[in-house]
């Protein structure tokens, strides 16, 4: 699907704002689609994504559930059998582990379990990843973990386009689809088309072409990454900076593409490092364009330890741009 | 596959230059073989056209086997091997030739490059080792192998690791205990004064630009090589118990290598080349040998062996026979002594001339003879 951009008029907004026209232009265009999760309805949403959506579009599509994740994920899920298209937010993915079995277990696997006579078209948003000063137990970036899945797609908007875009291409998709919204992005502000619309959810982007380096990412990373790639054409290097929208499934084309240009990639991944998105990105490289390769794949990840609460040590522990651009300077040979 | 020397079993298939359909004449090196001594190019002995290639790249096959299959010139019948001119083993093949060869470029060891790099280097047939590294950790990168493919031939200072020395050590070892166990050597001496050679060169290289000029080494060989038509006990091959005077002089030129190699590939009809022409060969086998591209056919040529151990070397030294062949020419650094001339002593600078000389083919006196016969021919360089 592609995005229709005719001569449009850009407006200001944010990348919240962007995500609460998605839903109420999803709601309004189609009766099956409602909203439902905690607190956003009367409250807004944590993050104030429905923020006003209840007085307009009504408790019936705007509902505020109780605090039981696995109870109204299920209950999504079994909606969307039933033939609705809920969107289910789940307030972030820390809380998504609550959840989890009915993601995992349920959503991912009733195609398969009923031999294909049900399929669950269910979309679940849910912020993630650091910078809030959340501390432990309210910053994890786990959008890896469920990139692990078969059976759900994953999404990771970066931009507004995608903020405003995915949502409906997602509704669309016959089966479950995560999306993921980085906390540090709500506050974002750019313009977009006044008739900005659908997006593609299956190619990654380049977000910055370049001939001597692939800096691979995505989500809240993206704009480190293009920071870092500003400072890199200082110095005379050339980044492209690939955001990969879709963690599940992988644009592989699209990586393999630039890798075989720029012989060199760096993967940035606010997942902690072991076991990560990045490592199945490296790993895909490795096995695709091995041969075009002049350094050794670098990433840049979260530190492994709990994420810490004082500001100073949680910018500390995630994706910053030094670290992208020593990463990046590795693969030319600087110590 | 050619055998390029007495002790190759078999060779290793690395690059084809020819593909089928092409038309290919007499000399044409047609593909590279990769054997203990280094990458020999190996050059065809029919002329035609290519119909099949039989093995393929990486390919390790014994000697004697067909390469390729190559259609004689006006539809003649198939069925010529290409470059097959010694008599082939009936020996089944180490390897079965594969019917996908795998695309990796074979990794030289010890050479820190990436894999960009090996692709673009096994692509263009650049070694490694003549590329110096510019990425991380000082490793070989893409561009480093690009920048050499645009500067042309890599340096000849450094020593192509295609060469493989542990290898070649084994080849000199094998050859040089079979020359020492089989071959009865004799050893004369002979005290040349050279003046006239000095003279001569010192005249003629003050007009010539710095990349022509001539060595001693080039009027050494063109003696030789003109001695050997009167003396043919010295040039040829002991085979089977008998000697075989070659109708050809190929002077084999012993070549060091850094790190320890030798080869002594031929200069093929040194007797009717020009000493300028001899020079420039000479120059040109030496940086091929170096970097690891010898002929098939320098290879197994050498009709008869010139040492020659140079300023840097010593006064005087033996060489052991390259087998099969009867004789090696040593030759050691100019000294300057002092001489006798018309009953006075003054300096003169001297060569000392080694012969060593396969008993089973000739005698002391002719060794003696052939000797002398060198030293005249050096006092009147103008005429070599």
């Amino acid at each position: 699907m592609q995005q229709q951009r005719v001569q449009s008029e850009a407006i200001e907004t944010t990348y919240r704002e962007a995500v609460r026209e998605a839903i109420r232009d999803a709601i309004k265009r189609d009766e099956r689609v409602f909203l439902m999760g905690e607190d956003v309805g009367r409250y807004g949403g944590c993050y104030a994504v429905s923020k006003g959506l209840l007085a307009e579009l009504g408790p019936e599509r705007i509902r505020d559930t109780p605090l039981s994740e696995s109870g109204f994920t299920g209950a999504g899920i079994g909606a969307a059998m039933a033939g609705m298209r809920p969107i289910v937010e789940l307030m972030t993915v820390n809380f998504s582990l609550l959840a989890l079995d009915q993601i995992v277990n349920t959503a991912a696997t009733v195609r398969h379990m009923s031999g294909n006579q049900f399929g669950v078209p269910l979309v679940i948003r849910m912020a993630t990843g650091a910078g809030r000063q959340l501390a432990a137990q309210h910053s994890h970036s786990l959008e890896g973990w469920y990139a692990h899945i078969p059976g759900i797609k994953v999404l990771a908007p970066a931009t507004l386009e995608d903020a405003r875009g995915m949502l409906w291409s997602a509704l669309q998709d016959p089966d479950p689809v995560l999306i993921f919204e980085n906390v540090m992005l709500y506050n974002m502000i750019g313009t977009l088309a006044a008739d900005a619309g659908p997006v593609d959810i299956d190619k990654a982007a380049i977000r910055r072409p370049g001939r001597d380096i692939s800096l691979i990412t995505y989500g809240g990373s993206l704009w480190k990454t293009l920071d870092a790639a500003n400072a890199l054409a200082a110095e005379g290097i050339e980044a492209e900076v690939i955001d990969l929208r879709s963690l599940r499934p992988l644009d592989d084309a699209t990586i393999m593409t630039s890798v075989n240009k720029t012989r060199r990639a760096v993967i940035v991944d606010e997942g902690w490092r072991s076991g990560s998105l990045a490592a199945e990105v490296a790993m895909r490289i490795v096995e695709q364009a091995f041969w075009s390769l002049d350094a050794p794949i670098g990433r840049v990840c979260s530190e492994e330890v709990p994420v810490p609460y004082p500001s100073h040590l949680e910018n500390a522990a995630i994706p910053q741009v030094p670290k992208i651009l020593a990463a990046a300077k590795a693969a030319f040979g600087a110590p | 596959m050619p055998s390029l020397g007495p002790d190759m079993e078999a060779g290793t298939l690395v690059e084809w230059l020819v593909k089928p359909g092409d038309w290919v004449k007499r000399g044409d090196v047609v593909a590279v073989v990769e054997t203990q001594k280094g990458a020999i190019e190996i050059e065809i002995f029919q002329a035609g056209q290519v119909e099949q290639i039989l093995v393929n790249l990486h390919s390790k096959v014994p000697v004697g086997t067909p390469l390729a299959r190559i259609r004689a010139e006006g539809g003649g019948a198939l069925g010529t091997p290409a470059a097959a001119p010694s008599i082939p083993l009936s020996v089944p093949p180490l390897v079965a030739p594969p019917s996908l060869p795998l695309v990796a470029p074979r990794a030289a060891s010890g050479v820190r490059a990436s894999p960009a790099a090996r692709r673009l280097a096994e692509e263009r047939g650049i070694h490694l080792s003549t590329v110096t590294g510019s990425g991380p950790a000082g490793a070989i990168i893409y561009a480093d192998v690009e920048r050499v493919g645009e500067t042309g031939a890599p340096s000849e200072k450094k020593r192509a690791l295609w060469l493989d020395l542990a290898a070649m050590r084994t080849a000199i070892a094998t050859a040089m205990a079979r020359s020492k166990r089989e071959i009865p050597h004799y050893y004369l001496q002979h005290q040349v004064d050279v003046t006239a050679c000095e003279q001569w060169l010192s005249q003629k290289n003050a007009t010539l630009p710095p990349d022509r000029r001539l060595l001693i080494a080039a009027l050494a060989i063109k003696a030789v090589a003109l001695a050997t038509r009167r003396f043919p006990a010295f040039n040829g091959f002991y085979r089977d118990n008998k000697y075989e005077p070659a109708p050809t002089v190929h002077v084999g030129v012993a070549i060091a290598i850094r790190g320890g190699g030798l080869a002594a590939p031929a200069l093929h009809d040194a007797d009717q080349l020009s000493v300028d022409d001899l020079m420039s060969r000479m120059r040109d086998l030496v940086q091929r040998t170096r970097s690891g591209r010898i002929r098939s056919s320098e290879i197994s040529d050498p009709t008869i062996t010139v040492s020659n151990l140079g300023e840097r070397g010593v006064e005087t030294l033996y060489g052991i026979i390259y087998p099969p062949q009867v004789a090696i020419v040593g030759f050691g650094k100019t000294m300057v002594r002092p001489w006798v001339i018309d009953g006075a002593i003054g300096p003169r600078p001297v060569v000392d001339i080694t012969l060593s000389g396969d008993h089973r083919v000739s005698d002391g006196h002719a060794g003696a003879l052939f000797l002398a016969e060198i030293g005249k021919l050096l006092q009147e360089p103008e005429k070599l």
